[in-house]
């Protein structure tokens, strides 16, 4: 793995998390995780359903605390009181972004303009600045042609592009994504694509959870392989891709009946590539 | 959305597919919000002052001439703001007659005063003050809802939440009210599939008993989605910044019809008053 930044300067940590535990009643998590993420990286968190992806995401957005561990931001604890100084929980939830999963848990305004609106107008920027970057989002992401629309009539790929716009409005230094390809069609995942793809080299540190190993090396430096609660691997794309035992241990692949063109019917297991 | 369906359906499904119908019909008010009519083309707090202004004189006055007068404004502003007028005889004018008719039935037979008619082989005496007292009522309640309903069919809903701002209403209220709106539209279809998908699975009808068994298990679980949904949507809320108080852009304009209109509501019910009380 990579301990430089992509300028070729000294790695700079912007997260550290250590001996992190996250219970839900008796289902554990997160079990004593260990992992730091560096400035400017574009780091993929793999794992099957239910190995505490999501869970690490939100307590990277301050959203709840770990039950034992520490996870620091910039040198800061993250707890219940920093996040709740006004200080450094405002600075924080303008330098940290996090696009959830649903996009309904997202979209809670009556129109998409008031939904990109929420996240400037709590961090008490002025009208105007608002309006403007509004428009300009909205232009960035090719969805101004929605922004009298309520977020109930909008088609899944739509409203995930609200709820990135939404996010991406306040200019996130750090991105935090769950599963922002899943239950889209192929389209909308390709635009999603293509925008993780561009950040590539960019100033801002993007983290991704997903299973979808197919655009893993598209959207990703560096992965964290999750199981159990307990990172089971980290390395490049190609080295974690390379690796079938540990994909399939981590029930991120597995062999099912496939039908080929000569007829045959038979059980195996592949990763699927799109065409270039 | 609410697909139409053949054969026996539960109390609760019907309830369920109904409640998910009134909300398409939500949907299409919206569109004829966005019609080029004269309502339509008013700011927001100009038509909820200004059609209050109207409503609490209708409310107030004692005289059946001024409220007719209302009425007839309302038709008036109806008509030049494009509202069908079938619309408000199926939506508001027949509902209200029904249901307000109802509760002023009596009242012609139960006031004291001079006899006008008796009704034939029950002898009941119908009386002119009772007459009276259920007409102002019913035509009391036309005109208010009209207007009420005039104001909802010619605004984006997000619009008269932000124009509520403007009677102080609190920010966070009206943030609740278009969280509530915007929600219901989600939970109410997440309970019309999960009856949706019960039918599908089932074959013959159910008992009674069966009925409200799963009636209960079908709400236990619903609330219990809901939990959940509102615990990630606080998340998401603080997750962009919510601290407890909800800041909101208000980005009307007022212009020359705003305030020609705003005189002229105002004229109307100050006249309402003087002559109705």
């Amino acid at each position: 793995m990579s301990q430089t930044n992509p300028d070729g300067g000294a790695a700079v940590p912007v997260f550290e998390v250590a001996g992190v535990t996250y219970r839900y009643r008796e289902v554990t998590a997160l079990d004593h995780l260990d992992m730091t993420v560096n400035a400017g990286r574009r780091v993929a968190l793999l794992g099957a359903n239910g190995s505490g992806k999501s869970t690490l995401l939100r307590i990277l957005n301050g959203l709840c605390f770990p039950d034992e561990g520490t996870v620091r931001f910039c040198g800061t604890l993250l707890s219940e009181e920093s996040i709740q100084n006004d200080g450094f929980g405002l600075d924080f939830r303008r330098r940290v972004g996090l696009v959830f999963q649903n996009p309904d848990v997202q979209l809670f305004s009556p129109t998409v303009f008031d939904e990109v609106a929420f996240g400037p107008l709590q961090l008490r920027w002025p009208a105007d600045q608002v309006r403007g970057k509004i428009a300009e989002t909205l232009e960035m992401l090719e969805i101004a042609h929605l922004k009298d629309r309520s977020p109930h009539h909008l088609s899944m790929g739509e409203k995930k592009r609200v709820a990135l716009a939404s996010v991406l409005i306040l200019d996130p230094e750090i991105l935090l994504l769950d599963e922002p390809t899943a239950a889209l069609d192929p389209k909308s995942a390709s635009h999603m694509i293509d925008f993780l793809v561009r950040a590539r080299g960019g100033a801002k540190t993007i983290i991704t959870t997903t299973h979808d190993l197919d655009i893993t090396e598209d959207i990703a430096d560096e992965c964290f392989v999750f199981h159990e609660g307990r990172i089971a691997a980290a390395g490049s794309p190609a080295e974690i891709l390379g690796d079938a035992p540990l994909l399939k241990t981590t029930g991120l692949m597995h062999s099912h009946l496939h039908v080929h063109k000569t007829g045959d019917v038979h059980t195996h297991s592949h990763l699927h590539r799109h065409e270039h | 959305m609410a697909a139409k369906h053949r054969g026996k359906r539960g109390f609760l499904e019907r309830t369920t597919a109904s409640f998910v119908d009134a909300l398409e019909h939500a949907f299409y008010a919206e569109q004829t919000a966005r019609a080029e009519g004269l309502m339509q083309r008013l700011d927001p707090r100009v038509k909820l002052v200004g059609i209050l202004a109207l409503i609490v004189p209708a409310a107030a006055s004692r005289s059946f001439a001024v409220i007719a007068g209302l009425f007839a404004v309302a038709v008036v502003l109806a008509a030049l703001s494009h509202v069908s007028f079938a619309v408000l005889l199926k939506r508001v004018w027949i509902a209200v007659l029904l249901f307000t008719g109802v509760i002023a039935l009596p009242a012609p037979f139960v006031t004291p005063g001079s006899v006008v008619y008796h009704l034939p082989w029950t002898g009941w005496r119908v009386t002119a003050q009772g007459l009276a007292s259920a007409g102002y009522l019913v035509l009391r309640v036309e005109t208010a809802a009209t207007l009420c309903v005039l104001l909802v069919l010619t605004t984006p809903w997000n619009h008269v939440l932000k124009a509520l701002r403007v009677l102080r209403v609190p920010a966070v209220m009206v943030t609740i009210l278009g969280m509530t709106y915007r929600y219901l539209f989600l939970v109410l279809q997440s309970a019309h599939d999960m009856f949706e998908s019960r039918r599908s699975r089932m074959i013959g009808n159910l008992t009674g008993r069966e009925r409200r068994r799963v009636a209960a298990s079908s709400a236990g679980v619903l609330m219990s989605k809901t939990f959940d949904l509102s615990n990630d949507v606080y998340l998401a809320m603080q997750s962009r910044g919510y601290r407890g108080e909800v800041a909101l852009l208000d980005d009307f304009r007022i212009g020359r019809l705003d305030w020609a209109m705003l005189a002229g509501f105002t004229l109307v019910s100050i006249a309402a008053f003087w002559w109705g009380l």
